[in-house]
């Protein structure tokens, strides 16, 4: 039985389809990728899966072990394991590190604080004790947003385009994060359209325009994202990166 | 009987077992003297008057005091009226920090009223942090008055917590001037309940060239609770720096009104300001529900790190 099976899934915002009647399997203990060009409905999914108030009407079913969570609210599903990374984490004024993180920690101790920060790179002394706000760049707000779920021991992590605004060095410590937590038999499910993101999911769903296009090991989903969605000058492919590689969207 | 009551204000702001006697302090309930500690350098001239305490507060010339100086205020009584006049000054290059705890454990029906005149000398330093505890049901009208004068060269620096149990009523007025390369710094952080009316006004005047004021106010008012803050500063002189920054969130039926107010006289001087009234920021919200807390855990902890 797969840990989460979403079944034919569809939501319209304002009167234009996001996802059009989308089905797909997520196995448990996996790293899957959800891959697609700007705009393909990839955030949405993840946002309907996490139950987020802006997304809960939506047609078709989610099921978590086998059992619907339509129904349930945000941390409802979060109580059940299921938690989300935003591809823009918030800031929270005047919040500091160690209490963001411990407010997720399934394990209430201090030094789970240093443990998860040590584990994304940043260095407990100089992080433990300063607001989640506009002081952290994005890319620390990303590593502790991430610290916090780590914190949190949960069983399907969805994370939203995961290397978005970080450096390079800090999109290692996040893919050795991702390691983590499949090691730990967590699920993870990233959204993505980086091939870069994709190389570390073990199997890879190719969505465009809220249809599922293909699923598949991973190689086999790249091969064919890189070849035909990438060069492809759908409106859905707004993004700088893609232009880059495709020359331009009429390149 | 002094000591008993000492130890009763103590015990109300959970000083009771840390406190010691030898730390320079002014311990006052109601508007009786119950203790005061001085250190070399820090004068403390308290006096009971029939309708309230004056207390002279002086640090001399260049003495830094190195320890906090304590200043419990505390109102065991259910009803009545402390009236509390500080007339504080620290002398050219003294250093001194306050911590004032204003208590009003039995609160049923009690005005506190503060009326200030502080004096801060060339080069000199003050810091005051005020804590009000109030209990969790009755009354307090809060009424603080200051008028503040920085000397050149000075810091000041005065905050004011009330973040436990029911504001009541709390009508804040400081007014701090500003001589050349002084620097002022106030803020509020208060968390409102129930009907509580909290109402502030800070301003500071930049007379001099090169001074410096940030006002800086963090409410929170859920229920009933209405807030109203006046914030001003007004730059005179060339090379003056201000910012207002106000921040309120409010939940239920709360109501909250800024007015920054910012003047500036003189083409060489820069005043900005930031004003954000709302209720609690969703995507913070969604992401700590999305860690496993419940609504109202998530709300706790925002409005936590705002008035932190």
């Amino acid at each position: 039985m797969a840990l989460l099976e979403i079944k034919d899934l569809t939501l319209s915002v304002n009167s234009t389809p996001i996802l059009n009647g989308l089905s797909l399997e997520i196995w448990e203990g996996y790293v899957h990728a959800v891959v697609g060009p700007n705009g393909a409905g990839k955030s949405t999914l993840a946002n309907v899966i996490m139950g987020l108030p802006e997304y809960r009407n939506h047609g078709g079913d989610i099921l978590f072990e086998g059992r619907s969570i339509k129904q349930l609210k945000v941390d409802e599903r979060a109580r059940l394991g299921i938690t989300l990374g935003w591809q823009e984490p918030a800031r929270f004024e005047g919040l500091k590190v160690s209490k963001f993180i411990l407010a997720s920690a399934r394990k209430k101790d201090p030094a789970e604080v240093d443990r998860v920060l040590t584990l994304v790179g940043l260095e407990p002394e100089r992080y433990r004790n300063r607001a989640v706000d506009r002081t952290l760049s994005g890319g620390e707000r990303k590593r502790i947003e991430l610290a916090s779920i780590l914190a949190m021991k949960p069983r399907l992590v969805l994370l939203d385009e995961p290397d978005s605004g970080v450096d390079i060095e800090a999109i290692e410590k996040i893919f050795a994060a991702i390691d983590y937590l499949k090691s730990e038999g967590a699920t993870v499910l990233l959204i993505t359209h980086s091939p870069k993101v994709l190389e570390k999911a073990d199997h890879a769903f190719l969505i465009c325009n809220g249809f599922l296009v293909d699923k598949g090991e991973k190689n086999k989903i790249l091969e064919y994202f890189s070849g035909k969605c990438l060069p492809c000058p759908h409106k859905n492919v707004p993004d700088l990166q893609v232009e880059v590689k495709t020359g331009g969207k009429n390149g | 009987m002094a000591e008993e009551l000492v130890q009763e204000i103590l015990e109300s702001i959970n000083l009771h077992r840390s406190f010691d006697k030898n730390t320079p302090h002014v311990v006052i309930n109601a508007n009786q003297v119950l203790s005061s500690k001085v250190v070399e350098g820090l004068v403390i001239e308290p006096e009971e008057r029939p309708d309230g305490v004056l207390a002279r507060l002086r640090v001399l010339k260049g003495y830094k005091i190195k320890q906090p100086v304590h200043l419990c205020f505390g109102m065991l009584p259910e009803t009545g009226v402390q009236r509390i006049i500080l007339e504080v000054d620290i002398e050219d290059e003294a250093e001194v920090s306050f911590m004032a705890h204003c208590t009003f454990p039995n609160a049923v029906d009690i005005q506190h009223l503060m009326e200030a005149d502080i004096r801060v000398g060339r080069n000199a330093k003050y810091s005051y942090f005020e804590r009000h505890w109030h209990s969790d049901e009755g009354l307090v009208k809060v009424v603080p008055v200051a008028r503040i004068s920085l000397a050149e060269g000075a810091r000041f620096s005065t905050e004011f917590e009330l973040l436990k149990g029911r504001v009541g009523i709390i009508d804040i007025d400081y007014r701090t001037t500003c001589a050349a390369r002084s620097t002022a710094e106030m803020k509020a952080r208060i968390f409102g309940r129930q009907d509580d009316k909290i109402t502030i006004r800070e301003a500071a005047v930049l007379e001099g060239e090169d001074s410096r004021a940030v006002l800086t106010t963090h409410i929170a008012v859920k229920d009933q609770a209405v807030a109203d803050i006046n914030n001003e500063i007004i730059a005179k002189a060339a090379g003056a720096r201000g910012h207002v920054d106000c921040k309120e969130i409010i939940q239920g039926k709360g109501v909250a009104r800024a007015v920054p107010i910012v003047e500036v006289r003189n083409p060489k001087a820069h005043v900005t300001h930031e004003a954000a009234i709302g209720s609690v920021d969703s995507r913070q919200l969604q992401t700590l529900m999305a860690r496993g807390l419940s609504e109202e855990e998530a709300v706790d902890l925002i409005v936590e790190g705002l008035l932190s």
